[in-house]
């Protein structure tokens, strides 16, 4: 059934099994795509139509030139700040842990269970996550904070920032950094020793071969790999309402709170256009995520 | 290595597993310590916030909810995505890029954004069709397609399955028999996988959930912290071991095959 469409040109007019064929294989995959357009297309679809729909169901922009509020501003702001911070302290940090690993035994004992950590705690976030936090850094309750005010130490000297913007992007550290061991352990799996013999062998000392062979090789990977950690605090969500439950400070925030206000100023439209932003703007990052990747995976494999 | 090097980079080791292992171990001790804390500083341990658990009727009744949605998600998503995948590399090889592009699509669409468009979608099926939890697992089956479809297709790409499948059929097996009797023993291991990776995701959603107006476990944990500090932190301990138990037996499972492709590549 390979040449599907050449088998139906010849046996289309006569009746039989030719004929009944295609129709039979193609029913194979109708579920799937049943259920893919009802709860994937079609939502996307409502998503769209809805960000160009004001109340009333005419065509406007309205929604989309409403995103001009300076809340709302502030709000994508915040969230560009939260995720860029995140994912370059994330970034470095995994890089050294990733290199940390890959440096000792391959086979070990400590490389598999820093792997499998990762795995898990990359995908770590949410409700627990900011309980977490709230057990440890808590105003009064919290095991550090109680035990640094046992010595004399303040964390929060001018106001708890836990629940501010530097607390959630302490918070968002704890999964990026493991996303980034996942992700950037391969490229440095690609760096070979002879490299580093090779540079010495030249008479380059360990600077010049970061600055002129490894840095060089690795840098598309580490940032590729850092502008997913971006699109993945961009999109995180249970995490800062549980930290912080109120207020619009970061976009998906902002989103759930148009979406579920119950004063009557629930704005579903905004809340679809605020989305749709969200959407372009991670797709475009992964994009670009992908194609660095893909540069990258020519030196190292 | 020159010594000097070697030792330096002992100590850059040291530091950054140091570091980072109290980073991430001091939180995940601090929930423990904070579960079993008594009504005041100087009282000794208990495990009365544990023990709780069990008489808050909602909680209850979201972890049941939780689990029944982790079960059906993991079976629809083998009975949907399963035949269909064997089905395209058998009959519809063309076919196979789409299905992957549409399955790997939830990873850029992010939860939030693609919840705005469900919140019609699950008013209708309120209204029409049920409003009981559990017609969540719809939702959640999108959220596990990406990860899934991975380690399916790995399971599949491992075995021949057009001999397979041609050898059964020759022999007489209708395609019922070919799938349960000869593919997925095959790819036990994948389908496994497969289960945890899905429970595991669904058992610590909360985005779907809260922003569809229903209440499943990690909803209950955030409600029962504005009563009970102790007792939501304590479901919040209990979930995340067992997730993490989900996904370490994944990690060791997974293993043996990974090696053999591995050495199949070199």
């Amino acid at each position: 059934m390979t040449s599907a469409g050449i088998t139906v040109v010849g046996t289309a007019a006569r009746p039989g099994r030719g004929g009944r064929r295609l129709p039979l294989t193609w029913l194979g995959v109708v579920p799937f795509f049943a259920y893919v357009g009802v709860f994937l297309l079609l939502p996307t679809l409502f998503l769209v139509a809805g960000s160009f729909a004001a109340r009333d169901g005419s065509l406007t922009l309205s929604n989309f030139t409403s995103i001009n509020q300076p809340f709302l501003v502030q709000a994508f702001m915040n969230t560009a700040v939260v995720s860029l911070v995140s994912a370059l302290v994330g970034g470095i940090a995994g890089a050294l842990l990733a290199y940390a690993v890959v440096t000792g035994n391959p086979r070990g004992i400590l490389r598999r269970s820093v792997t499998s950590a990762s795995g898990v705690l990359a995908q770590f976030g949410g409700v627990t996550l900011a309980f977490a936090f709230l057990a440890t850094l808590g105003p009064a309750t919290g095991l550090v904070t109680v035990f640094l005010l046992d010595h004399r130490i303040d964390i929060f000297p001018s106001g708890v920032w836990l629940y501010e913007l530097s607390g959630l992007t302490l918070l968002y550290c704890y999964f990026q950094i493991p996303l980034m061991v996942i992700v950037f352990l391969p490229a440095l799996d690609g760096i070979r020793p002879q490299w580093r013999e090779a540079t010495e062998s030249l008479g380059g000392n360990t600077w010049h071969y970061w600055r002129y062979v490894a840095g060089p090789l690795l840098a598309p990977s580490f940032l590729g790999c850092t502008l997913l950690l971006f699109a993945n605090a961009f999109s995180a969500y249970a995490t800062a309402q549980a930290l912080i439950s109120q207020g619009s400070k970061i976009v998906p925030l902002a989103i759930s709170n148009l979406l579920t206000s119950e004063t009557g100023r629930a704005q579903p439209g905004l809340a679809k256009a605020l989305a749709l932003a969200m959407i372009v703007i991670v797709a475009l990052v992964t994009v670009l995520y992908a194609v660095l990747q893909r540069r990258s995976s020519q030196w190292l494999r | 290595m020159s010594r000097a090097r070697r030792l330096k980079l002992r100590v850059f080791r040291v530091a950054v597993f140091l570091v980072l292992g109290a980073f991430f171990l001091i939180p995940i001790g601090a929930m423990f310590e904070f579960s079993t804390r008594g009504d005041t500083v100087t009282s000794p341990r208990t495990l009365d916030a544990w023990k709780a658990i069990i008489t808050v009727p909602d909680l209850v009744q979201a972890i049941t909810a939780s689990l029944q949605l982790a079960v059906i998600t993991s079976v629809a998503m083998l009975l949907l995505l399963l035949p269909t995948m064997v089905w395209v590399r058998l009959r519809l090889p063309g076919l196979k890029r789409i299905i992957e592009f549409i399955c790997l699509l939830p990873l850029t669409v992010p939860a939030i954004a693609l919840v705005v468009g469900m919140v019609p979608l699950y008013r209708w099926i309120k209204i029409n069709v049920s409003d009981s939890i559990l017609m969540l697992a719809l939702a959640y089956l999108i959220l596990v397609l990406p990860y899934t479809y991975r380690t399916l297709d790995a399971g599949l790409a491992s075995i021949d399955l057009k001999t397979l499948t041609e050898a059964a059929r020759s022999l007489g097996a209708g395609w019922g028999t070919v799938m349960m009797r000869v593919i997925v023993p095959n790819i036990s291991t994948a389908i496994l996988n497969a289960c945890l990776l899905s429970v595991a995701l669904v058992l610590g959603e909360f985005t779907f959930a809260n922003l569809l107006f229903y209440e499943n476990m990690q909803v209950a944990i955030l409600y029962e912290s504005f009563v009970s500090a102790g007792t939501s932190i304590a479901v919040a301990v209990a979930s995340l071991l067992f997730a993490f138990a989900l996904l370490m037996i994944l990690s060791f499972i997974g293993r043996p095959r990974d090696r053999v492709a591995r050495a199949e590549e070199a």
